[in-house]
């Protein structure tokens, strides 16, 4: 564990960087320290590899003061990823990876084949080994500066905006790896950024630090979004927290109604079966029960319906896999209002309505007030 | 007589080919001097340029030196060598070196500022020792801006060792100087083609150790 206790940055000239934080970054998880520039978050960091060297205070490394320790060594036990990869662009894309190894004394071939194996499991296709930096986009080569990060196999990794220049699909993508690969290998990550949304998607711990690096709210996300602690964390947090909240709860609970489903060949009498007053739409499936859309049941002959005449149904959510928030917007962005849940194939699951969703969004508020802390581990995609 | 009839001249003259004053023999001095000076202009501006370079410090102080180095005249500076010191290579050497330090010195200063500073980061945050990050992370990085320094030193070295043949030493001076002296400008011409082509080569050479000695890496990326 790492354990940064009263510490002090303070610069010759006066500016204090860091004011007597105080933070327990636990082990095998993802500690995001997020706040507006100029919030002393690099500098924490920095000062865990002791690129920064604290004024005052202790950082402690599995109860050892890092002070003690000798600097080369302590950094080559932590992984260092920065935000533009900070590749060498005189070396191959193998041999940026085998950089530590290397330095740890593995011979030239066992720094490679490591190098090899991690560029498949950071999602770099092997081709590019021979490759040298500039010949590859900017999310390939911060996968390098991850790859090249974990290739001595640090139990800490440090990452300093590392997803910030490039633009949000990649970031998305790299987010998404980083949490594959962190489910894999379960290191002790200190993440630095700017982007709440970034430091709620990925952090187990969120830590929000305020101007004069002070925190301002250390807590997981889901609490962060339900009890920010002050006026300056809730402002942070932006309008739509209540929104991002329901990334938390899972849409597996919802109500899922089948009854509205018809498939396209249906007959007059299995269309009228299927028209109930609950709903005023039935939504149309394929032959193997993939959604094409809504139609009013007046509409819908047998045999007669025509593609073009349904109404789009917007975008389905996996029912059980996706979050309420997911399940809402598509139930907004449906026109009919109501949303389309599908299973792991794409077949139509059920529909559900914004007033059931509603209700549920209700009944998990309740829930989370009467556990007090929402569960980390009932989190799901988006 | 035109300029080519002179070069012409004087090439195809088997004197010129031989003995003492021999082509060869003025060429091999000539190189000799160049080498000898580059070499020691080297010794002086590589390691300051890479140290003050990777260190950040002491840049005001180079550049005033670099300019006072540029603005003492040669030719004054050997008439001043021998003078005081009479006769002899070192005389030469000294206003060589002090025309080669400052191209060197500078060059060298600025491709280690402009390298950039992120994977310099990495480096450190990685682990290497200073040392480490200089001899393995800047200076491949910044070897192309060096090597056109050591280049524009060594040209100049070359057009300039002609001075050597002022205080009786060989070289490729010695038929400018003489054949001016003795009204012979099939001489001078000549001397003076060789100097130019031994320039030439020297870029020559320069080119093939870019080529060699720089990653295809920061080629393709510069």
């Amino acid at each position: 564990m790492i354990r940064i206790d009263s510490v002090t940055k303070r610069y010759p000239d006066g500016t204090v960087a860091v004011d007597r934080l105080s933070l327990e970054i636990p082990d095998r998880s993802i500690t995001v320290l997020v706040g507006p520039s100029g919030c002393g978050k690099t500098t924490t960091l920095r000062m865990i590899n002791r690129m920064v060297e604290p004024s005052e205070g202790t950082i402690l490394l599995d109860g050892k003061d890092i002070l003690q320790q000798p600097v080369n060594t302590l950094r080559r036990s932590m992984g260092y990823v920065i935000q533009n990869a900070g590749l060498f662009q005189h070396r191959t894309i193998v041999d940026n990876i085998a950089t530590v190894p290397r330095m740890l004394g593995w011979g030239k071939d066992k720094a490679r084949a490591r190098a090899r194996e991690l560029m498949e499991r950071v999602g770099l296709d092997a081709a590019l080994a021979r490759r040298y930096p500039y010949q590859l986009s900017g999310g390939q080569q911060q996968r390098v500066g991850v790859a090249r990060a974990l290739a001595a196999d640090p139990p800490v990794l440090l990452m300093d905006e590392p997803f910030s220049a490039v633009d949000p699909v990649v970031r998305k993508g790299l987010q998404d790896e980083l949490l594959r690969i962190q489910e894999e290998l379960g290191k002790t990550i200190v993440f630095v950024t700017h982007d709440i949304d970034e430091a709620v998607k990925i952090g187990t711990m969120v830590a929000v630090m305020r101007t004069g690096g002070k925190l301002a709210q250390f807590a997981p996300p889901a609490e962060l979004l339900s009890d920010p602690a002050d006026a300056f964390v809730e402002d942070f947090l932006g309008a739509d927290r209540g929104i991002r909240r329901l990334s938390f709860f899972p849409s597996a609970g919802l109500d899922l109604l089948t009854t509205p489903i018809v498939a396209i060949d249906s007959t007059a009498e299995q269309i009228a079966a299927r028209d109930t007053d609950d709903v005023p739409y039935l939504l149309v499936t394929d032959l193997d029960g993939r959604p094409l859309g809504w139609c009013e049941p007046r509409d819908l002959t047998a045999g007669a319906v025509e593609a073009e005449q349904l109404l789009p149904y917007g975008r389905p959510f996996v029912a059980g896999t996706d979050s309420l928030r997911a399940a809402l917007d598509c139930a907004v962005l449906s026109p009919t209002g109501w949303a389309v849940a599908v299973d792991a194939e794409g077949r139509a699951a059920g529909v559900v309505s914004q007033q059931t969703i509603g209700e549920a969004i209700r009944g998990a508020h309740a829930e989370g007030r009467k556990t007090d802390k929402t569960d980390k581990t009932a989190r799901v995609a988006r | 007589m035109n300029l080519i009839n002179f070069i012409n001249a004087f090439f195809s003259d088997s004197a010129h080919w031989t003995g003492y004053d021999g082509i060869p023999t003025r060429v091999g001095e000539h190189i000799q001097y160049t080498l000898q000076a580059l070499v020691l202009a080297a010794a002086i501006g590589l390691p300051v340029g890479l140290i003050t370079g990777h260190t950040g410090r002491g840049g005001n102080a180079l550049s005033l030196i670099a300019t006072a180095g540029r603005a003492l005249p040669t030719f004054g500076l050997l008439v001043l060598m021998t003078l005081m010191l009479g006769f002899g290579l070192v005389n030469v050497m000294i206003p060589l070196i002090v025309l080669a330090v400052p191209p060197i010195l500078v060059t060298t200063y600025e491709a280690m500022r402009s390298v950039d500073p992120s994977p310099v980061d990495a480096a450190r945050g990685m682990g290497m020792s200073e040392a480490q990050v200089l001899f393995q992370v800047e200076l491949p990085a910044a070897l192309p801006l060096i090597l056109s320094g050591l280049r524009s030193a060594a040209i100049q070295i070359v057009s300039t060792a002609t001075i050597a043949a002022y205080v009786s030493l060989g070289g490729l001076g010695r038929y400018i100087v003489d054949g001016l002296y003795q009204r012979n400008y099939e001489k001078v011409v000549g001397g003076a083609t060789l100097v130019a082509g031994l320039a030439l080569v020297t870029l020559a050479l320069f080119w093939a150790v870019h080529r060699t000695a720089v990653s295809r890496g920061v080629r393709g990326s510069g």
